[in-house]
């Protein structure tokens, strides 16, 4: 069982190697969305640091959004897909697989680039390491939830506009308990954890529930 | 083993079928015969469950495959008119995954003769984004060679063949229903059997 998974996340991956350019885009529209804040309200200290855990989850949700419409599109184009529904596998164990691999290439370079971030915006070192935590905890959530909407608006016309307006509402608790955690740990470390807590918590329910409604979504898109 | 009871559907307003019973016993090819339109490919999509039919049954070994489910699909090969490769893995890699999936360990060995064996010598470990139509269509063919589901279901799959791998193909099928296999397939060609029956099924007669 543990080899199905392991092949299908294999196989991902080494798509993403082969075909650099699609992961490359998600980071540097993140890197890029950053970078635009600074330019357009000023150099201001102070101003920076209210605005930088904001601006970082923001950036985070969209260019996770950006690459979610492609998660089943590739597949469901040349096949591949309907032959993952008819393997006599776990459906729910094949999307789990293919959700991890969104995230290690969408979601874990973000996570890496945010010390990045942190000093654009003249973060202090606990709160970009709370930044750091949080969107470790925070991004694979992103791409759990943010699977089900792209197995549902699959093979659909427009489906990405559909897509966002689906996600994005889900998004939101994510969002203000993300950057509600870079805020509070750039005061006191301690505080965070609660905020990490109930991220943490959110994980472990897209973790349980998502695969489900994802598996269920795809087969009823294929049709 | 393969029963199909009232079978009807409909795609919008248009009745495709209605009252679509047969029954095909192990070795046997069942060939899907209608016009463009008739719903031949809708009725294996059906066959295999990836498309809900409106009224009736499939029933595989006596039971419906709703209810089987994964005891089903361990059965089923399905070659549809999408490929089902991914364009930048090459020939090799397509096949090791598709087996792996189909929970067969086949050696490494066994890949490359496969995929020699379809006449694809020289092109294992190329990206198949680099083959012709042809080409393509045969990687995933080689699954026919590699596979031991008992049912196996076509659609459509000697189009963009040369007459070689027409000729290879019929030999898997005719190999395949001799042994006790069922198979399903739509195509304007003729398969010669070497032993077991061979039936039709017209569509929207």
């Amino acid at each position: 069982m543990f080899k199905v998974f392991w092949s299908v996340l294999h196989r991902d991956l080494l798509l993403a190697v082969r075909r650099r350019t699609d992961v490359l885009t998600t980071l540097v529209f993140f890197v890029i969305v950053v970078s635009l804040f600074p330019l357009g309200v000023g150099t201001e200290r102070a101003v920076l640091r209210v605005l930088g855990p904001g601006v970082a989850w923001v950036a985070a949700l969209l260019s996770s959004m950006l690459a979610l419409e492609r998660l089943f599109a590739a597949d469901y184009e040349d096949g591949t897909l309907e032959q993952l529904l008819l393997t006599d596998q776990p459906l729910v164990l094949l999307t789990l697989a293919k959700i991890a691999a969104h995230w290690l290439l969408t979601g874990l370079p973000l996570v890496l680039i945010a010390p990045l971030v942190g000093m654009q915006y003249h973060l202090t070192d606990s709160a970009i390491t709370v930044m750091m935590m949080s969107l470790l905890l925070g991004t694979p959530v992103l791409s759990l939830i943010g699977a089900i909407g792209a197995a549902l608006t699959l093979g659909l016309r427009g489906g990405g506009i559909l897509l966002a307006l689906l996600i994005l509402p889900l998004y939101i608790p994510v969002l203000v308990y993300g950057a509600g955690a870079v805020t509070v740990g750039a005061v006191a470390l301690g505080e965070a954890r609660l905020y990490l807590t109930l991220l943490a918590a959110f994980l472990v329910a897209a973790l349980a529930l998502a695969p489900f409604a994802c598996a269920a979504a795809l087969r009823i898109s294929i049709e | 083993m393969l029963q199909v009871a009232k079978l009807e559907c409909r795609r919008g307003d248009r009745l495709l079928f209605c009252g679509l019973d047969f029954q095909i016993e192990a070795g046997t090819l069942l060939h899907v015969r209608g016009r463009n339109g008739s719903g031949k490919t809708t009725l294996l999509r059906i066959l295999c469950g990836l498309f809900t039919q409106d009224d009736g049954e499939v029933r595989w070994k006596g039971e419906s495959i709703r209810t089987l489910a994964e005891d089903f699909r361990r059965d089923l090969l399905y070659l549809g008119h999408l490929n089902g490769i991914k364009d930048d893995l090459t020939g090799v890699e397509n096949l090791r995954l598709a087996t792996t999936l189909d929970g067969d360990r086949v050696g490494r060995d066994a890949l490359w003769a496969a995929l020699r064996r379809i006449g694809l010598a020289g092109f294992e470990d190329l990206p198949t984004r680099m083959l012709s139509q042809g080409q393509k269509k045969r990687v995933a063919l080689t699954r026919l060679i590699l596979s031991r589901a008992p049912l196996w279901v076509l659609d459509e799959p000697f189009t963009a063949l040369d007459l070689d791998a027409v000729n290879l193909l019929q030999e898997l099928i005719a190999t395949h229903v001799a042994a006790g296999g069922l198979a399903v397939l739509t195509t304007h060609q003729t398969v010669p059997l070497t032993s077991g029956q061979a039936r039709h099924l017209d569509l929207g007669a």
